[in-house]
């Protein structure tokens, strides 16, 4: 057995502990389960986002983009703070106003707002096929991590397979309980990791950060600078302008508000969570050291960047460290990812068909739908697929159809009527997969667009639409739906 | 809305005009990175100043 393969049995093994440990003493209730009884404090709180924030997206494909791209990875800077700032201001209605109907799930929320249990299970709908190809994303990146980082010992898809039964398991057993757990161990690793390798890298290879800098631009001049056309200004600016917007419309990020102990909690969270997200810096920098190290990564083989530098740097029990960080990146949010998926169809979907069942009925349900939807993003995973960041960002442009909606019922009086809140979401999300499907862009579509406009991110066009039919359709309906308006404030 | 909120439109601009005008870090690379710094300080103050303010409210009531 490689000294790498004990590190990675390790962090599966603590993983599994702590996340079937999390439910000690506690009654798993639906609430406790889902919502951790709404008796989070500041730091799990912060862990659970934070943990949502550093997955195999920002691990494999935060480097990986680094490599591939340039310049186009600094988006991921650039939305590291503006989600934060947003939610100062938008979090603690929400939070107050889910404890106060004890919502559980984002469906509830939009159900309970525009007093519509349909537009709850639309919401149900978006954000569960928004979530599985999440979920598929988190497997993927755990297949390739124990893979490689085992020196093949452990093939990608057993890999996909025991993280699955690991995460089934301490989801079905402890909810949002496990994650919070694990969230703990798993972000003291990954950034120890990331710091660590985002400078012993250039340091070790080049002398130096700026002597690493330096090196690339020679051999690849304006590698480094967002480009004229494609990865332009206006492609970065709209791609952060809709993470932005996107990133509390993830149903297991919403869920997450909810698990807070008070609103404090959640604006104290707001100049924390900012400074946290320099660690991506470190992660960018490990995909720009190995540029010029491992040259000659194309196309989905970009996402390996980091552990391809890693092999030909360390030894085989380092490798296995980075790999349980890793592993960890995968486990920890595909439980949040999972819980929430589980929620989702037995609270919004399934409850709906059958009036006046019980909560505990409900909770039973959810349990058990945790290895199912395990097992179809486990079937995903083993068909293939595109890259890392491809499919996050269309996955992304799908949530962010939700946020007109939902902001909308934020003011006294809610602007948007019932029939235009299912037009607008069911119209942005039909453009973000009519484009995504035919790798549409803006450019194609409009091609009479000024330069400057034709980069623009092309789910901003889908919310273009949606903000469009939104307003038509509330004006057209507003007599109509007078009764279904609100004058409810959030808070 | 507070008149201190306002403070929270800095690191957003920084974010959002940036790239247009500053395409041993890369400069723009740098620019965001300093982006986060100022995010955190201008919430921080954003917090304080409205924590502060709700306890002067409270106090107010209770006389």
């Amino acid at each position: 057995m490689n000294s790498a393969l004990i590190f990675i049995a390790l962090a599966v093994g603590v993983a599994l502990f702590l996340g079937i440990r999390a439910r000690r003493g506690k009654d798993m209730s639906l609430e406790q389960w889902t919502v951790g009884g709404r008796g989070f404090g500041a730091a799990i709180v912060f862990l659970l986002m934070a943990g949502e924030i550093y997955t195999t997206f920002v691990f494999l494909g935060g480097s990986g983009f680094a490599y591939g791209n340039g310049a186009g990875a600094y988006y991921l800077l650039g939305y590291g703070s503006l989600p934060f700032i947003l939610s100062y201001f938008i979090l603690p209605p929400v939070w107050r106003y889910a404890k106060e109907r004890r919502l559980l799930s984002q469906p509830d929320f939009f159900a309970s707002k525009y007093k519509s249990s349909a537009l709850g299970v639309l919401v149900a709908i978006v954000g569960f096929i928004a979530l599985i190809p999440y979920l598929v994303l988190q497997l993927k990146g755990l297949g390739i991590i124990v893979s490689i980082s085992s020196y093949s010992a452990i093939s990608s898809n057993q890999g996909v397979i025991i993280g699955a039964i690991v995460v089934a398991a301490y989801v079905a057993l402890s909810g949002v309980h496990g994650s919070a757990w694990t969230s703990v161990i798993k972000d003291a690793l990954v950034m120890f990791v990331a710091v660590f390798l985002g400078l012993y890298l250039p340091y070790h290879y080049y002398g130096g950060i700026e002597n690493m800098f330096t090196a690339i631009e020679a051999a690849k001049p304006g590698f480094l600078a967002l480009r004229d056309v494609g990865q332009s200004p206006t492609w970065m600016v709209s791609t952060v302008v809709l993470s932005t917007l996107g990133f509390y419309m993830w149903p297991h990020m919403f869920m997450a508000v909810y698990t807070a102990k008070g609103d404090g909690v959640l604006r104290k969270n707001a100049f924390i969570l900012p400074i946290y997200q320099l660690m991506l810096l470190f992660i960018l920098f490990v995909g720009f050291s190995a540029i010029l190290q491992v040259p000659g990564l194309k196309g989905g083989d970009i996402d390996l960047a980091l552990f391809k530098i890693s092999l030909q740097t360390f030894d085989p029990w380092f490798v296995g460290v980075i790999g349980a960080a890793g592993i960890l990146t995968a486990l920890v949010p595909g439980s949040m990812i999972l819980m929430t998926s589980a929620t989702l169809i037995a609270n919004n979907v399934y409850r709906p068909l059958r009036p006046g069942v019980e909560d505990a009925h409900i909770a039973r349900v959810a349990k058990w739908l945790a290895p199912v939807i395990m097992a179809v993003a486990v079937w995903f995973t083993l068909g293939g697929g595109d890259t890392i960041v491809a499919l996050l960002l269309m996955a992304y442009a799908f949530v962010t159809q939700l946020f007109p909606v939902f902001l909308a019922s934020l003011f006294k009086s809610n602007p948007v009527s019932k029939p235009a809140a299912f037009a607008g979401i069911i119209v942005g999300v039909s453009t973000v997969a009519y484009v995504s499907l035919t790798k549409q862009t803006v450019a194609g579509m409009f091609p009479f667009l000024p330069t400057a406009l034709k980069d623009l991110n092309v789910g901003m066009i889908a919310l273009l639409f949606n903000l469009a039919v939104l307003t038509v359709v509330s004006i057209a309906t507003r007599g109509l739906s007078a009764p279904g308006r609100l004058s409810t404030n959030a808070s | 809305m507070r008149a201190v909120h306002t403070l929270a439109l800095a690191p957003v601009l920084m974010v959002l005009v940036g790239p247009f005008f500053l395409n041993g870090m890369p400069f723009l690379l740098s620019w965001l990175a300093l982006s986060l710094v100022l995010t955190s300080i201008v919430m921080a103050i954003i917090y304080f100043s409205d924590q502060k303010a709700q306890s002067t409210q409270r106090d107010g009531h209770a006389k």
